[in-house]
């Protein structure tokens, strides 16, 4: 019997979202359990943890820590990793950008008021002239529809994971970018991931305030 | 046009050292450029060299590749050193995904503050012996093998034996209450490519000094 991957995390997007988002996208169910309060200590106490860190995902018999591993195994596993090491090393380069975008808008809402201005502008200023056009180009470049090997990969979930959580930031912010608007309404139509953007659906909202306090508390941050 | 790989760096370990240790690991000769003023990085960039318009940028294989894990990714695929299967590859992953969280720590220690170092290096000597090194002991002592996974050399062991010796360069003693990385640490050292890339002479770089620090500064903003 297959089980489905159980994730262990806080209830919000952080660094487990993305595997959420692959997962998803797989069309593999999974199940969640959040942390709240004591129920860090517990998982270190209990061994669980490797490095006494979250995320950590039940799957095939492992308990899985560390982002990039979990998301690596996943994409693996259900064929979004390329055809051989020349496509995973492009799916990997795509991928790396889009993680260091979202790595730094996913900072904001711990920063203080005046650093989180100047750093949506930075943001701004590095999704519209050193990441976007990166993928604008790629996309131009070979007239395909997804970016590496005319296949769906792990790339381009990541990319439209990025350019949602960028649009959040700045609504307009693919405005110079008609390839990679065309994609966005492309991927977001495919049945798992038109699933995941539904009401109701595992994906989870924007931080806010009452998120940052609780991951503060937890984390002891 | 001798077909080895061209390493674009900084003349500093930095963010590519780890892939200078798994080149040498796997015997492959390979040939470095060093920036060394700011004008050097901006016709890299400029020439179209650097899809990030950031470096470690590496030559190999026809691809200008960027991305330290898409490089290390790519190495490790192509010279067999990443594991037999999805799951070797996993617990691959975790080991060194958990290294890499050590290495980041121990980089930006060169840059903290005066006033600030003296609990920076606090911290880093209690999560190398009370998160990291006590995971690798373990891992060591409960399947016996020399290796760490699949009783093979992968990157995994090259990471570790790095991570030692750096820990190592803040604390000679590190590895008292680890018998296992001990031996570990004789035994890797003394395979033939890492025996040679130990020497001096060999591309391996010293750590950084503070008097290279502003030049350094000076090339990046």
């Amino acid at each position: 019997m297959a089980e489905k991957p159980k994730l262990h995390y806080t209830r919000g997007r952080g660094k487990m979202e993305s595997i959420r988002w692959l997962l998803a996208a797989a069309g593999v169910e999974f199940e969640e359990e959040f942390i709240e309060k004591e129920d860090l200590e517990k998982l270190r106490n209990d061994g669980s943890l490797l490095f006494q860190q979250v995320p950590m995902v039940e799957i095939d018999g492992m308990k899985m820590v560390q982002t990039r591993a979990i998301l690596c195994y996943i994409a693996g596993k259900y064929n979004l990793y390329g055809k051989d090491l020349k496509e995973r090393a492009w799916i990997d380069m795509y991928v790396e950008g889009t993680t260091d975008l979202m790595g730094m808008i996913m900072a904001l809402p711990f920063q203080a008021a005046d650093v989180k201005e100047k750093n949506i502008a930075l943001i701004t200023e590095r999704a519209t002239t050193r990441y976007f056009p990166v993928y604008e180009k790629a996309l131009k470049d070979h007239g395909q529809d997804y970016l590496v090997g005319n296949k769906l990969s792990w790339a381009d979930i990541h990319l439209l994971e990025a350019i949602l959580m960028t649009e959040e930031l700045k609504s307009d912010i693919l405005s110079a970018f008609p390839l990679l608007q065309a994609f966005k309404t492309k991927m977001s139509n495919m049945p798992t991931i038109k699933k995941f953007l539904q009401p109701g659906s595992p994906r989870k909202p924007p931080p806010d305030e009452n998120y940052v306090a609780t991951v503060m508390k937890i984390f002891k941050l | 046009m001798s077909g080895k790989p061209v390493l674009h760096y900084v003349s500093v370990r930095g963010r590519m050292e780890p892939v200078k240790w798994l080149l040498a690991a796997a015997g492959v000769e390979f040939e470095e450029r060093f920036l060394e003023t700011k004008e050097d990085l901006q016709k890299l960039r400029a020439d179209g060299c650097l899809l990030f318009q950031q470096v470690p940028m590496v030559e190999i294989d026809g691809m200008k590749l960027v991305q330290t894990r898409a490089i290390l990714n790519y190495i490790a695929g192509k010279y067999n050193l990443y594991g037999k299967d999805l799951k070797e590859r996993a617990l691959i992953d975790m080991y060194v995904e958990g290294m890499a969280d050590l290495y980041d720590i121990i980089m930006n220690h060169d840059f903290k503050p005066a006033n600030e170092k003296e609990k920076d290096l606090a911290n880093i000597m209690d999560k190398a012996t009370n998160r990291y090194l006590p995971v690798f002991e373990k891992v060591l002592k409960d399947h016996g093998h020399d290796f760490l996974v699949g009783n093979k050399l992968s990157r995994a062991d090259v990471n570790l034996l790095e991570t030692i010796l750096m820990v190592e360069e803040f604390k000679p003693d590190a590895l008292a209450k680890f018998p296992l990385l001990q031996s570990f640490k004789a035994r890797i050292s003394n395979t033939p490519n890492i025996k040679k890339f130990l020497q001096p002479g060999s591309q391996r770089k010293p750590p950084l000094q503070e008097k290279d620090i502003p030049s350094l500064m000076a090339i990046f903003h």
